[in-house]
């Protein structure tokens, strides 16, 4: 066994935090740079520019890059031969949201109880998901997630006979009604198969693969990158102003299924696509 | 006028505005506003609601002003904001008729807007400005004073005074039925989608 103390936790997902906020990664500075090489509309051409100059800003002047500094989405992958002392694990990682919000500037967006709406004032707790697998390291994978975009996410169970071909309509639409609401250029999670709860967390993991790298399915990459191309022919654009940048990625995780089902995810993701991790 | 046009094609609004400005506006113009905004967004246009309902005075006299849908990150010590992009506009749709007809003019936001409120727009000339979502950084810098007018226990979510200096925003929705979201998807639209 090894011993990880919960202050390590609690330091590691404090600095993410702040970086997710202030750093964009540099997945996304790179995607910027690749619709502006391609963008035909002005309109569309100007708003990436000013989100390049964004990044650029938040970086060098510690300011965040939106005012919505998300809700914390945490996948803890805890290897089995890890033993956290000093505490619990879920109370350390919103001891580090608690400590990066505050210390970082960072917005406090969430609030107590859907029902009576009294904001925490620390951006607590966060969603955490936690899977154990063999080894004997910590990692943990940080996503600030703005409410817009989550907004716009949606789920719906397809039958086995509507297929592939439903999948697809059923992404497109997605894309469709999320529209300038969700802040375009987006990008998608997707989860198919699996339970209602299994999809819908493997919509929110999938956005973590980097993106602009090939699905290691071959047969979803290509999927993958015929909806990213039927995606940007909408003609939504960046901010929905027009133009050919509605989607930077359209990522997809899938899982075994019921005979019964084809459940699909799918998590809208804005181009503020703050993502950060770490291995312990 | 509030509102004359640059050399540089872009039209430059100084609040507060009056009808007439209102009409002057088409969707698609790009604009750069000086003067003073307010903040709400979800909470403080609950409260505002329930004001107008029993027909209570309001924190501020919505004549002719504008309503910029953003609840700001803290500003760092020495720094007037933190950072400060619009929000979804549409969670707003419900209150947006009401203070349009109490003489708002203008709103800013993100994203779509209900068929409510364009005719709103239409009946009591107002127009919606988009700013660019998630471009909160670069938009701090267009806020050179700020000051809390009321619902300070809301947080990020209480009503603001800003003055502003040359705020770059787009006319979305005016107040003739123009759609930028409409047209510009139209423009670009192509086979295969």
């Amino acid at each position: 066994m090894r011993d990880v103390h919960v202050s390590a936790i609690t330091d590691a997902v404090k600095k993410l935090c702040i970086e997710a906020n202030l750093d964009l990664e540099p997945d996304m500075l790179r995607a910027f740079d690749g619709a502006l090489r391609q963008e035909r509309s002005p309109a569309g051409k100007q708003v990436l520019q000013i989100l390049k100059q964004n990044a650029e800003m938040a970086r060098t002047r510690r300011i965040p890059y939106c005012q919505d500094t998300g809700f914390v989405v945490c996948f803890v992958e805890l290897g089995q031969e890890i033993h956290v002392t000093g505490g619990g694990l879920d109370d350390a990682i919103n001891e580090g949201v608690r400590q990066g919000y505050r210390e970082g500037y960072l917005r406090a967006s969430i609030v107590r109880s859907p029902f009576d709406r009294v904001n925490t004032g620390d951006n607590t707790p966060a969603v955490i998901h936690a899977d154990v697998v063999p080894g004997a390291t910590l990692r943990i994978l940080v996503m600030a997630k703005g409410g817009g975009c989550e907004n716009r996410s949606k789920y719906r169970m397809l039958t086995p006979a509507e297929g592939v071909p439903g999948v697809k309509e059923w992404i497109i639409e997605c894309v469709k009604t999320a529209g300038p609401d969700a802040c375009p250029p987006l990008i998608l999670g997707v989860g198919v198969g699996g339970t209602f709860e299994k999809s819908a967390i493997l919509s929110k993991k999938a956005l973590f693969r980097e993106l602009g790298s090939p699905n290691p399915d071959p047969t979803l990459d290509a999927l993958e990158k015929e909806l990213l191309d039927r995606a940007n022919r909408l003609g939504i654009g960046p901010q929905g102003y027009g133009g050919d940048t509605t989607a930077f990625g359209i990522h997809i995780l899938t899982y075994p299924c019921h005979i019964t089902s084809l459940p699909v995810a799918v998590t809208i993701e804005c181009h503020a696509h703050r993502h950060k991790k770490v291995t312990l | 006028m509030g509102v004359t046009t640059s050399p540089d094609g872009i039209k430059e609004i100084r609040t507060p505005l009056s009808d007439a400005d209102v009409e002057s506006l088409r969707a698609g113009d790009r604009v750069r506003i000086t003067g003073v905004l307010y903040t709400a967004r979800d909470a403080a246009h609950g409260r505002l609601d329930r004001l107008i309902e029993k027909g209570e005075r309001l924190p501020f006299d919505p004549r002719g002003q504008i309503i910029y849908y953003t609840g700001p990150s803290p500003a760092r010590p020495g720094d007037v904001v933190g950072s400060i992009g619009p929000t979804t506009a549409s969670r707003m749709d419900k209150f947006t008729p009401a203070l349009l007809r109490l003489g708002l003019k203008g709103t800013i936001g993100k994203g779509y807007r209900s068929q409510a409120v364009k005719d709103a727009l239409r009946q009591h000339r107002g127009v919606y400005f988009g700013a660019i979502g998630g471009a909160g950084a670069v938009l701090s810098q267009f806020v050179k004073k700020l000051s809390i007018v009321a619902y300070e226990d809301l947080g990020t979510e209480a009503i603001r005074r800003l003055e502003v200096e040359s705020f770059p925003a787009i006319v979305v929705n005016d107040c003739h039925g123009g759609d930028l979201y409409q047209d510009g998807a139209k423009a670009y639209a192509r086979e295969g989608a």
